[in-house]
């Protein structure tokens, strides 16, 4: 009965929320959740259970129920035990242990994570996992987001909201990112489950109001519904006045992305009648006044996105505008805020009541000035997570850096994005930061000017950095102090911080930061490669010396065939591999494609070349236990 | 290397060209520029701009933000370059169109009864009576004082500015960086039109 197989732990993430993550993170009560485990999907795991390649892991629970009294105790016993179990990891790690383990865990697990919605099929997902409860699947790869895919490359909720309508009568919680949902995917949602409480959707796509409008009216039991980042058609329906009038269970309401305006008398309705409501995240289109009233109604709110932060344009200098300063007092558990989508300056001082309570500040669609920053962020002692926009300048990141000893994660985006300008932050930006917060876990750093000196003081001053991304805008940029490659700074960074697994790299690089990426970079699980490396060694480095590689995304890097060839013996570890505007050909990749059968090798055209050239604009791989997906558009072409 | 240059070319006419297409959406002919790039591999990594157009960062390469429709670019515009979701980029690109940026703000400036308008960049101009006094002195005019309660006390003229939503309202109630964010176009009314406005 018990295979020799070692459980080998996933390469998969273990815990999705800390990955790519684009919203806010939330306070300790999400992270580590105890509910997002994976589905692990590598392939060779269909012969681990000794059923053969013909056979799915379905097949083998007939014959078991016929097994003798003794071994159901012992599986009474094991459901009872593995119900505890809740990490990915361990769960993937027991499953693999014998079939009887397999069958119960399958059998215990609530949680179903699909880190590539296309890894495995909605059908062999739902046949294997029979009670679960909660959801995540994730489709495009990140890349797609610079419009670096055409639209309608595929992700498409449908096949799995339908499968699951049948299997998953009690499902209470879908997360979605990067993957298209149309408004009859929520329709069938809405009146499939029951019991849905939790609907998140980020950088998702295909939907629109009416969908939303569905979701409100039909979820009677919905406490979370969160959009974030997705993009919403408006079809002018007013959503938000399909909630129910008699009240409802809404925890968190966030629709700050949505870009439709919406009927504030309905809002505030539903924010009256939703007395658990603890997040609220506005779009723009609610002015400073509206927010004032929302305040009132929800003073026990803990995340509020505050809408556009300006007043509506009818309220004159002389009339007595609402006491700002006391609605933001009164709420007394704001920990998290953010919106400011059209902020006037003039205002910010009202969040001053919350500022010594705040550990998370998103001030990334707001343009304001170290002037204006100053004042506020000398009082958050107690911040852990700030967003920002490059417009405090590096005077503004040398104050966040006196203030915030606490800081875990920064994101510092650029108001302009191009490359031909000056910028306002640079190497003396992330040197303060570095000095003065030294619990740094994460940082996003958009700039057009760096130093090594800078990234490697980063380096020794912030041991615990588990991710490291640095944007130098200016493609091909050097240090611009000493003229020389980055390589040093983002070598240093990969030797010194022994807890990085993400890294994203930047400006002027040869091959040697990829030998240090080879050499040190021993648990990093995502790098991002941009206009980076001078040959096909730097690739191999990578592939070479990275064994817990999961997600690598590479584009306008001149690595060809040879290189992607050194990495045969691990792809089937990694969750997908991207390359863009490399050197690839198509005989390269179908040698991969040869070699690896459950690979699945995804050419993709521009849809203005479709002609069959040579050449590659675009590779795709990744494992999947199905094969080339069917729903494959004209562009794509699977090897 | 001709049809990247060409397509530099290309470029800079679209950068200037008048569309009733949103900034930064998608360019509608990309046709003369992927086949130039297959024959720009390299092997080492150059700094010169020009061959930057390779391979899909060519394909479909948009002017990034409506306002730089007045100068050519100094780089071409890489497409996802830098990697910034177009949420995002829509949602500051609407900020700056809005507000003051590097090529100044200029409005149109009409008084009742000149031959012919005057255009001011309100950029330069940092609050109220800064730039009442030099409305004053293009014009050889007084305006007055103002007051809330009153409008402008004092003299035949009241400055006035057209908003967003295209109604005219008095200068001064707003906070001066709001009336820069809705100031579409000044006028200066005179007259009875004008003291009707303060009593």
């Amino acid at each position: 009965m018990i295979t020799n197989k070692k459980p080998r732990s996933s390469d998969t993430d273990s815990i999705y929320m800390k990955d790519d993550r684009t919203e806010m993170s939330e306070d300790d009560d999400r992270s580590p959740s105890p509910n997002s485990i994976t589905h692990d999907s590598r392939p060779t795991r269909t012969y681990t259970t000794g059923s053969g390649p013909g056979t799915g892991p379905g097949s083998s629970s007939v014959p078991e129920y016929l097994a003798p009294c003794p071994d159901q105790v012992l599986e009474n016993v094991l459901e009872n035990v593995l119900l505890f179990l809740t990490s990915r990891k361990d769960r993937n790690a027991a499953s693999l242990v014998c079939r009887s383990w397999y069958r119960v865990e399958a059998l215990t697990r609530s949680d179903l994570f699909i880190g590539n919605c296309y890894a495995v099929s909605p059908k062999r997902a739902t046949s294997r996992f029979t009670r679960i409860r909660s959801v995540t699947l994730k489709g495009r790869p990140r890349f797609a987001d610079f419009n670096l895919m055409p639209p309608n490359w595929g992700a498409h909720l449908a096949p799995w909201v339908s499968a699951m309508a049948l299997t998953y009568p009690w499902l209470e919680k879908v997360h979605l990112k990067r993957m298209s949902v149309t408004d009859d995917d929520l329709a069938l949602l809405a009146e499939s489950f029951s019991g849905f409480k939790e609907l998140v959707l980020v950088c998702c796509d295909g939907f629109g109001t009416s969908g939303l409008a569905i979701v409100a009216s039909r979820c009677r039991q919905l406490k979370v519904l969160d959009l974030i980042e997705s993009e919403v058609s408006d079809d002018d329906v007013d959503w938000i006045s399909y909630f129910p009038d008699t009240g409802t269970c809404l925890e968190s309401l966030i629709f700050d992305c949505v870009e439709c305006p919406i009927d504030f008398d309905a809002l505030e309705r539903l924010v009256a009648n939703s007395p658990s409501l603890k997040k609220l995240r506005l779009n723009r289109h609610v002015s400073m006044g509206q927010l004032h009233r929302l305040m009132a109604q929800a003073p026990r709110l803990t995340h509020l996105g505050t809408g556009s932060f300006s007043p509506s344009e009818d309220v004159g200098q002389g009339e007595q505008g609402p006491d700002y300063v006391s609605a933001f007092a009164a709420c007394k558990s704001i920990v998290c805020l953010s919106g400011f989508r059209e902020i006037i300056p003039d205002y910010l001082p009202a969040i001053n009541p919350v500022c010594a309570n705040l550990t998370s500040l998103n001030f990334s669609y707001a343009n304001v000035s170290a002037e204006h920053l100053k004042p506020i962020i000398s009082n958050c002692h107690k911040l852990q997570i700030f967003w920002v926009l490059d417009s405090i300048c590096d005077e503004g990141l040398q104050a966040v850096a006196a203030t915030c000893k606490e800081l875990r994660e920064l994101r510092v985006f650029p108001f302009e994005a191009r490359e031909d300008i000056e910028g306002p932050v640079s190497e003396v930006g992330l040197q303060a930061v570095s000095e003065g917060c030294r619990k740094l876990q994460s940082i996003l750093y958009f700039c057009q000017r760096m130093t090594n000196a800078a990234v490697v003081a980063m380096s020794k001053n912030c041991p615990d950095l588990v991710v490291f991304r640095l944007c130098i805008m200016g493609r091909h940029r050097p240090d611009h102090v000493t003229g020389e490659p980055m390589d040093e700074g983002f070598g240093a960074i990969v030797m010194n911080c022994k807890k990085l697994t993400r890294l994203a790299v930047s400006g002027l690089l040869t091959d040697r930061a990829f030998a240090y990426i080879g050499k040190y970079g021993k648990i990093v699980r995502t790098l991002s490669v941009a206009f980076a490396g001078d040959s096909d060694m730097g690739l191999k480095y990578v592939l070479e010396g990275c064994p817990r590689l999961q997600k690598l995304e590479i584009r306008d890097s001149p690595f060809g065939d040879a290189a992607l060839l050194s990495g045969l013996h691990h792809y089937y570890n990694m969750r997908f591999l991207w390359m863009s505007a490399c050197n690839l050909s198509n005989q390269g990749c179908q040698q991969i494609a040869q070699a690896l059968p459950r690979l699945v090798v995804e050419v993709i055209k521009h849809e203005d070349n479709l002609d069959m050239d040579e050449n590659v604009d675009t590779l795709y791989m990744y494992r999947s236990l199905e094969g080339p997906r069917d729903d494959v558009p004209r562009f794509v072409s699977i090897l | 290397m001709e049809r990247s240059m060409a397509y530099e070319r290309d470029l800079n006419l679209k950068a200037t060209e008048l569309r009733l297409g949103l900034p930064g959406s998608d360019e509608p002919e990309k046709p003369s520029t992927t086949p130039s790039v297959r024959s720009n591999k390299r092997a080492s990594p150059e700094i010169s701009e020009e061959s930057r157009s390779k391979g899909s960062s060519c394909v479909s390469s948009k002017v990034e933000s409506g306002e730089r429709d007045s100068a050519p670019p100094a780089k071409e515009q890489v497409v996802g370059w830098p990697p910034i979701r177009s949420y995002r980029k829509n949602c500051l690109r609407a900020k700056k169109n809005d507000q003051v940026d590097g090529a100044g703000m200029y409005v149109k400036v009409s008084v009742d009864g000149a031959p012919y308008l005057r255009k001011i960049d309100l950029k330069v101009y940092k609050s109220y009576p800064e730039l009442l006094e030099t409305l004053e002195n293009m014009f050889k005019l007084t305006i007055g004082e103002y007051s809330e309660k009153e409008g402008y006390n004092g003299s035949d003229f009241a400055p006035t500015y057209e908003d967003k939503d295209g109604d005219w309202m008095l200068v001064g109630d707003v906070p001066w960086d709001m009336f820069i964010s809705s100031c579409k176009r000044l006028r200066i009314m005179k007259g009875s039109e004008a003291r009707g406005l303060s009593c």
